[in-house]
């Protein structure tokens, strides 16, 4: 067992969401000298130009006719480089409480706990969690014989697999954890794959090999009893359905994005968005604001343009949060001499 | 020009349409519930509709992206198609659409 570090921090700032918007706000409280602890659901930054578009390009970045979103990411993180944010991927923030002592803790699905006088949710579209096929009874199965990921692999040590899908996450585990079943079968709607095409490959081998089953068809219907699936009905097109014995269904449909326990903080929502003030983006919560797609308020665009901007002022009032005795100076990075060190470019200073 | 899209609770809207614009634009500048997440990039397959038989053959045929999209999406038939990709012509006025479940907000 590995054991990590820490698991308690204290910071000044706790963003949640490490997608474009959260990570530009690193360098706009790294500049009022705030430092700042990033939390993200998934395994790396750049939240959905990471996720979703990666290599889509983008055309209404400013100073940038065109940029795609894993440029982007990359450019933002290299921004923000100077201010050392601690990220916490792979990890969702659950729980929000107010201490005693007026700052604020949060706590993630992975034990960790951040205290900080600021909270920002910069969290998009939500968190992104698996898609899930529309089978009855599907509830009933989840965490026990029917799972969206794989968290460890000996669980699956010995079991009767049925994998769902057609891109690199079903293809990989298929043949990850072909040699641990007892049987793996793959099942997909067509006989193509968009999956890397060596994976598809290896995979054809096997079926060949008569090592694995592969399905052309859909999942109609689950069977077995308290939780413990024992077979699936599934429909080829236009055929009649049939009955794969299986104790165990792996799905990889994709994510998509919803709130989550974000919905739970006790901040006033407006259809699945956090409303905000327009001169601090502060929540309906003194010391919690929210940037990006997730905030709404009169006039709003969901652009990431728009997330940069509210991060800057979000900031200001931060700064005043975090640091009540100072007194906040605006300056600018082309003349201060004082951001420029901050920002590690400035020779006298070096 | 019109299309008709009927929301996942089963009632029919009659939506004006512009030339050029994507089905899922139209839906969404409306206010109909449909995620349509990544935006019409072709990302993310929650902007899933389907297309009624009278005009499923009207419509441009699908690219590979679009079919491999459909991948991620739930509960594909023969006339599923993802309404970021099919764009507003003339000879799609009266286009009549089904949101699939699982892409509304």
């Amino acid at each position: 067992m590995s054991e990590k570090e820490q698991n308690n921090f204290k910071t000044d700032v706790i963003i949640i969401g490490a997608g474009p918007v959260g990570l530009f706000a690193v360098f706009e409280l790294g500049l009022l000298d705030m430092k700042a602890h990033l939390i993200d659901i998934l395994d790396r930054p750049g939240g959905q130009c990471a996720e979703l578009y990666p290599e889509k390009p983008i055309y209404d970045i400013p100073g940038f006719p065109v940029i795609t979103g894993q440029e982007l990411t990359d450019n933002l993180m290299a921004q923000i480089e100077p201010f050392s944010p601690t990220f916490h991927l792979n990890q969702m923030a659950t729980e929000l409480k107010k201490l005693d002592n007026g700052n604020w803790e949060i706590k993630t699905d992975d034990d960790v706990t951040i205290e900080a006088p600021v909270v920002v949710i910069a969290a998009g579209g939500g968190s992104f969690m698996p898609k899930k096929p529309n089978i009855p009874n599907l509830e009933e199965y989840e965490g026990k014989s029917v799972f969206y990921a794989v968290r460890r692999m000996e669980q699956f040590e010995g079991k009767n697999i049925l994998i769902a899908g057609g891109g690199d996450s079903a293809l990989d585990w298929t043949l990850n954890l072909q040699p641990k079943a007892s049987k793996m079968a793959l099942m997909h709607r067509r006989d193509d794959f968009r999956a890397a095409p060596d994976s598809v490959s290896k995979m054809r081998t096997l079926v060949a090999e008569n090592k694995m089953e592969l399905h052309i068809a859909n999942i109609t219907e689950l069977h077995g009893a308290d939780g413990q699936l024992e077979a699936v009905t599934v429909t080829p097109k236009g055929e009649e359905p049939y009955k794969i014995e299986c104790d165990t269904l792996l799905a990889f449909y994709g994510l998509t994005m919803k709130l989550g326990p974000i919905a739970d903080f006790g901040l006033n929502l407006h259809e699945n968005l956090i409303p905000v003030d327009t001169e601090k983006f502060e929540t309906s919560t003194q010391g919690i604001f929210s940037i990006g797609d997730i905030n709404t308020y009169p006039g709003k665009l969901k652009l990431i343009l728009s997330g940069f901007h509210e991060s800057a002022l979000m900031s200001q009032e931060a700064f005043r949060i975090v640091y009540p005795d100072k007194k906040l100076r605006f300056q600018y990075t082309t003349s201060s001499t004082n951001l420029q060190e901050k920002l590690g470019v400035n020779e006298k200073a070096a | 020009m019109k299309i008709f899209v009927t929301d996942p609770e089963g009632k029919e809207h009659a939506l004006e349409a512009l030339e050029g614009w994507r089905v899922m634009e139209i839906i969404k500048d409306y206010g109909l519930p449909l995620k349509a997440e990544c935006g019409g990039a072709c990302c993310c397959a929650t902007c899933h509709v389907y297309v009624h038989e009278d005009w499923v053959d009207k419509l441009y045929e699908m690219r590979d992206d679009e079919e491999d999209m459909l991948d991620e999406a739930i509960d594909v038939k023969d006339n599923s198609r993802l309404s970021c990709q099919i764009l507003m012509s003339e000879e799609l006025d009266g286009l009549k659409v089904t949101i699939a479940l699982g892409t509304e907000i």
